[in-house]
């Protein structure tokens, strides 16, 4: 035996190295189901090679900016006259676009919607990648003390870049999204067609899992779904660049990443994400279609049927909270008011008998109408945020809703609130589908906590 | 493009010092992750491999040779994404095999470095692939073409190179 492992003796080691490599890989493939932790000699490898790449990119952006701050400067003054020109040119545009983010936040709002926002973006430098052909990621020169964490989202003034892959203490690994092991929640601009973002083994990203039946063209944008928990939902991904038919029922869609993903230098990770309702911008103009939509004469609503209880607005979030008869409607001590961006909500007094009151047979309903994430309580005393502008208690749009349907159109009261006091009093004015039917009161309404 | 075959007196065996052993694998991979952040097209190249087979191919010892490749490729695989050890058994068999064709052929002039290189690179990927694929099950493509350039072009520079890291050897 001893003379076979001596005349073999170099195979047998090749083997017992192999043999040693491939267990090490078994166990770490095993592990990796399971939150893996970064392995020490991981850290060691990038300890190594890190600081060298951190202090050339410092040494190279210091020679970079002393050409470019100090003595490159031709033509800057034209530059500088083309970037003021592109300012008031973007400033136009922001106008226009404020008014349609208002108009979507109120939507959103109206529906409950709960938004991701981008909470702490850290800026941080590129400063080497995995040197590998097959593997595509990138060290950047934030870790954990500076609180980057895994998962965290990777993205760019352009577009989505990757998330974070492995943390170590000054630097982390990020995957880019052209990684084949990578897989992005993403979505068409247009259509709102959904997939998955994939890389492939030659760098390129393709959206997977869009059937074959759809119509996508190229030039189309995608951006990210929110589907994968990682992402905030509506980053630019990327734009569609070739589309053909793909294996079984789906389409290939070929995604031009929005980032340059292969001249990254500065990008930001996003160390945190807020979740929040829809907030309705205040101050922006009252929109004539608004005022329209009060004056215009109500379509009486079909009442509700039930006689014992009544039910009123729906709460953002769809929860409806039944009061039985008896119960005093201003059990809620003061109207709940979020932080909504309101920088001074105005209190209004409602008429007992405004539109927004609801008499169902027999019992009688409040709405609570979450207006720019201020409670509106009928026949109380409630904060409407409007623009800053008293609301004259009126609330013309429909305010009680179906029991359940969560489309008290509160939203649009809060557009009332904002410009109600060019309306006259009292007027039951209703936005269709679902116009109100306001009575009198004679029994104790039933009343709704807004859940914000 | 004579590829001769010696006998073993006939081979010399090379050694190095401690720094260029040590640091040229070091400025490998290092120049690895940091040059591709500049020119993508640098990812191409794989400057680890090279090195490897160099050392195997001086030195003309299988053991030392599988010992450099699997040190190498360990280091290559900490400073990437995936499980650490695909690197690792490529470059091991790599380096086994480029010392035991060191002992066997002259692999001293242009056009046998330039086949040797070529060869080596292919075999690096295909067990590069089979680890990657049939043990940690990732969806790699292989591409003929694409393996093909990517070993002309690592062969071209290869030979660049190791007359480079020729005048670090030490005759034994």
């Amino acid at each position: 035996m001893e003379s076979v492992l001596g005349r073999y003796r170099n195979l047998t080691i090749l083997v017992g190295v192999l043999f040693l490599q491939v267990l090490g890989l078994a166990v770490q493939v095993k592990r990796s189901a399971d939150a893996e932790n970064t392995r020490l000699i991981r850290i060691w490898a990038v300890d190594l090679i890190t600081p060298f790449e951190r202090g050339l990119v410092r040494v190279q952006n210091a020679g970079s900016d002393l050409w470019h701050n100090y003595f490159f400067l031709r033509g800057v003054r034209a530059e500088n006259r083309q970037l003021k020109q592109q300012i008031e040119q973007m400033r136009l545009d922001q106008v226009r676009m404020s008014e349609d983010a208002a108009q979507a936040h109120r939507l959103q709002q109206l529906l409950a919607f709960k938004e991701q926002v981008i909470g702490k973006p850290l800026a941080a430098q590129v400063i080497g990648s995995s040197g590998s052909d097959l593997s595509r990621s990138i060290y950047i020169d934030k870790g954990s003390n500076d609180g980057v964490g895994l998962d965290m989202a990777v993205i760019t003034a352009g577009g989505i870049v990757g998330k974070v892959l492995r943390v170590y203490p000054s630097t982390s690994l990020v995957l880019m999204i052209n990684d084949q092991t990578s897989g992005v929640g993403a979505m068409l601009e247009k259509s709102r067609l959904q997939g998955v973002l994939r890389g492939t083994p030659n760098g390129a990203v393709v959206l997977e899992r869009v059937m074959s039946d759809e119509q996508v063209t190229p030039g189309e944008t995608v951006l990210s779904s929110g589907g994968d928990q990682i992402f905030p939902k509506g980053l630019p991904v990327g734009t569609v660049t070739k589309v053909s038919p793909g294996r079984e029922m789906f389409l290939n869609i070929q995604v031009k990443p929005a980032a340059d993903l292969s001249r990254l230098e500065e990008v930001l990770v996003v160390t945190e994400k807020q979740e929040q309702n829809a907030v309705v911008e205040n101050g922006g103009r009252v929109r004539a279609a608004d005022i329209l939509a009060q004056r215009l004469p109500s379509v009486p609503d079909k009442p509700a049927t039930d006689a014992a209880t009544t039910v009123t607005g729906t709460s953002p979030s769809g929860s409806t909270k039944v009061v039985a008869p008896g119960q005093s409607p201003n059990a809620s001590p003061k109207p709940q008011t979020l932080a909504a961006g309101s920088p001074k909500p105005a209190t209004v007094e409602h008429a007992a008998a405004t539109p927004s009151t609801v008499k169902v047979a027999g019992g009688a309903s409040t709405g609570t109408a979450p207006v720019g994430g201020t409670a509106v309580r009928a026949s109380s005393t409630h904060a409407a945020p409007g623009s800053g502008q008293p609301a004259t208690g009126q609330v013309p749009k429909k305010v009680v809703p179906k029991a359940g349907a969560g489309d008290s159109a509160n939203g649009s009261s809060g557009d009332t609130a904002a410009s109600g006091s060019a309306n006259p009093p009292v007027k039951p004015a209703t936005a269709p589908p679902k116009p109100p039917v306001s009575q009198p009161a004679p029994q104790p309404p039933a009343t709704e906590d807004n859940p914000h | 493009m004579p590829i001769t075959y010696t006998s073993g007196e006939q081979i010399e065996v090379y050694r190095f010092s401690i720094p260029v052993t040590v640091g040229v694998p070091l400025l490998a991979l290092f120049l690895q992750a940091f040059v591709p952040r500049r020119f993508p097209f640098f990812s191409i190249f794989d400057l680890p491999l090279l090195v490897t087979i160099f050392f195997a191919m001086a030195r003309r010892n299988p053991i030392s040779g599988l010992f450099t490749g699997a040190a190498i490729g360990l280091v290559q695989d900490m400073l990437g994404a995936y499980p650490i050890g695909i690197y690792g058994i490529a470059k091991t068999v790599v380096g086994y095999g480029a010392s035991s064709l060191g002992a066997k052929l002259d692999v001293e002039n242009a056009g046998a470095r330039l086949l040797v290189t070529l060869g080596f690179y292919l075999v690096h990927a295909a067990v590069y692939f089979t680890v990657a694929r049939g043990m940690v099950n990732m969806t790699l493509n292989w591409s003929w073409s694409r393996g093909i350039l990517a070993g002309l072009a690592n062969a071209f520079l290869g030979v660049g190179l190791y007359f480079l890291l020729d005048k670090f050897k030490q005759r034994t």
